[in-house]
């Protein structure tokens, strides 16, 4: 007996919705820990963009009477060795938190996507030679170069930053190398070149914007190490200076003696550093798998 | 595979030859130098004397000379002196790397231990509860900053076991216990960082060596799941694993620089960062160097032990 085809009435596949808040809301369906991690680092985002309002004291303000005092109905979080209010200096640890985050982040991957992108696409010697100068940079550990450079630098907003981004150069110049050795092969850019379109628009204007995704994740991926290491930084010292509260600093050594009398001390900074660091993580994860299935579960 | 041994070895020489200089650079990069800290705390010093000290200490002469003096000290395995103690810094250095070797291989350890079996467990099943409170679990790891965890872990023993770990070095020698007890505590704090890329990589790999054909016909020959898992499947799968090993080598002394200062372990980590904090040039320069021939070293060890975990990878040509 033969099988006879039958009509099918084939549905139309549902049109995909496009606006921005219809992608946003099908990422949360998909990936709802990348979208609670997203969340939270908005929430991050919007604290350290309003931490005057939200603050319920001076997070520099000493008060001499009420040191190392338990979270209460005045102070939420407690206060540290000079009475100064956690809650407060929290929250205003976010900027600095996210400002050296976001900053060396963007740095490191702009500086090393630039370099990726040229060192791809002009390929040969070139690349040869660059693919080994990156190896001496990659060949330290991460917080063990950010150390050294921000201790010869000098502890300021800006050094830090630029000590953290150094490193992360050499990754981005990586992930986005090796997606521009993919694209370059592509008959649009054979045709570009074809045209006789100049190597350095064809590198910007055409391969570049096909290496956003990658690189979106490359910096989501960063952006949690890079709180990580500021905070290591801050913690030994060497990063961003008093009074400006930064959680590591939070965390240094006078905590550390206090730890016993006041665990508050120890336990709410370093939650907040977990926290943001596990907020991007999640969100890089998702990111990564959504925009990137290639580099899934690495 | 010789010629490609000694190609690795080759690029292996220029790749730290080019990291002496971004060290020596760095480090020059730094305003003030050794004498201005060393007599911080005297007051004034009269310009001849600190010209003097600089002449002593050879930082009066040009960059290059004093670079090129560097290398020949590291070719002939001469650590130099340390501007601080006034000791040939080898000497100060010698001590500390039993403590440094012993506290990483244990966390290396840990993180192995933790790391494959919860990966496994992850990957095998698969998008279930237990996965998902693992990945968790995993990604816990990543986010608490390890000296953090360190600082927790002592806070707990005090508050639950009113029971402080020793705040200085016990040597093995002396009390065992103890001497354990002091190790494990910040190893298990810096493994189980280490251990969540473990196990994300053992969790992932082994993902995609379950599909494979020859796993389906050792399940089709009514293989026990225990032996297709940890004797068919996991083999091939550990090859990443492996690798991200040997890569976490090297991370695990950024670990060890801050854990070794929070459980007050008299370490070659902690002692880089009091020399960067005292500019003291030749232990920071060294110190750092040493860094960087063990994780050169370890990355092609690595690379070597492909050869040996998996016969199908062929070196060279």
């Amino acid at each position: 007996m033969a099988v006879r085809p039958a009509a099918i009435a084939i549905p139309a596949p549902p049109r995909a919705r496009t606006g921005a808040g219809a992608v946003l809301l099908r990422f949360a369906r998909k990936k709802p820990l990348g979208a609670a991690g997203g969340a939270l680092i908005l929430v991050m985002v919007l604290t350290a963009i309003f931490a005057e309002l939200l603050q319920t004291h001076d997070p520099i303000a000493t008060d001499a009477a009420y040191t190392l005092g338990a979270p209460s109905a005045e102070h939420w979080l407690g206060t540290d060795h000079l009475g100064r209010d956690i809650y407060s200096r929290i929250v205003h640890g976010a900027r600095v938190s996210l400002v050296v985050g976001l900053a060396s982040t963007l740095l490191g991957s702009v500086l090393g996507g630039i370099i990726g992108l040229l060192s791809g696409y002009v390929g040969g010697k070139t690349d040869l030679v660059t693919q080994r100068i990156l190896d001496i940079l990659q060949g330290l550990p991460l917080l063990v170069l950010a150390l050294v450079m921000s201790a010869a630098l000098g502890p300021a907003l800006h050094n830090v930053v630029i000590a953290i981004s150094i490193p992360i150069i050499p990754r981005a110049a990586r992930v986005i190398r090796s997606s521009v050795l993919s694209i370059r092969e592509m008959q649009y850019v054979e045709a570009a070149r074809s045209l006789g379109v100049r190597h350095l628009r064809i590198a910007f204007r055409h391969i570049l914007p096909n290496t956003i995704g990658p690189f979106i994740v490359l910096c989501t991926a960063q952006l949690g190490s890079a709180i990580l290491v500021e905070a290591t930084l801050s913690y030994l010292g060497l990063g961003v200076p008093e009074p400006y509260p930064s959680w590591g600093r939070m965390l240094s050594v006078s905590a550390a003696e206090y730890a016993q009398k006041a665990p508050h001390l120890v336990l709410f900074p370093g939650l907040a550093i977990s926290l943001a660091v596990f907020a991007s993580n999640l969100l890089g994860d998702a990111l990564r798998d959504t925009l990137d299935p290639r580099l899934r579960g690495t | 595979m010789k010629t490609y041994l000694a190609q690795r070895l080759v690029i292996a020489l220029l790749t730290l030859l080019g990291m002496s200089m971004v060290i020596f650079t760095l480090l020059r990069l730094a305003p003030g130098d050794i004498v201005d800290i060393l007599f911080s705390t005297a007051g004034y010093v009269s310009p001849s004397e600190k010209q003097a000290i600089m002449k002593e200490l050879g930082i009066d002469r040009p960059y290059w000379v004093q670079y090129v003096d560097w290398l020949r000290q590291i070719v002939t395995g001469d650590f130099g002196k340390s501007y601080r103690y006034d000791q040939p810094a080898w000497e100060i250095i010698r001590p500390l790397v039993p403590v440094t070797l012993e506290l990483a291989a244990l966390s290396i350890v840990f993180a192995v231990v933790i790391g494959v079996p919860t990966g496994v467990v992850s990957a095998v099943r698969q998008d279930t509860t237990l996965d998902y409170l693992l990945r968790v679990f995993s990604l816990a790891g990543l986010a608490m900053p390890s000296f953090w965890l360190g600082m927790v872990i002592i806070l707990g023993l005090v508050t639950w076991f009113a029971w402080i770990p020793p705040l200085t070095y016990v040597s093995p020698g002396e009390n065992f216990k103890l001497h354990a007890v002091q190790f494990l505590l910040p190893a298990l704090a810096v493994g189980y960082r280490s251990s969540a890329l473990i196990m994300r990589i053992t969790r992932s790999s082994l993902l995609e060596v379950m599909r494979e054909d020859y796993i389906r016909t050792a399940w089709a020959k009514g293989q026990r799941g225990r032996i297709v898992i940890w004797r068919h499947a996991l083999k091939n799968a550990m090859l990443p694993v492996v690798t991200v090993i040997g890569i976490e080598f090297a991370f695990l002394i950024g670990g060890l620089v801050v854990t070794e200062t929070v459980f007050n372990l008299p370490g070659v980590a902690r002692f880089l960062v009091q020399a960067i904090l005292w500019r003291d040039y030749p232990v920071v320069q060294n110190l750092v160097m040493f860094i960087a021939i063990v994780v050169i070293l370890s990355n092609l060890f690595v690379d070597m032990l492909y050869g040996v975990l998996d016969p199908r990878v062929r070196y060279g040509s």
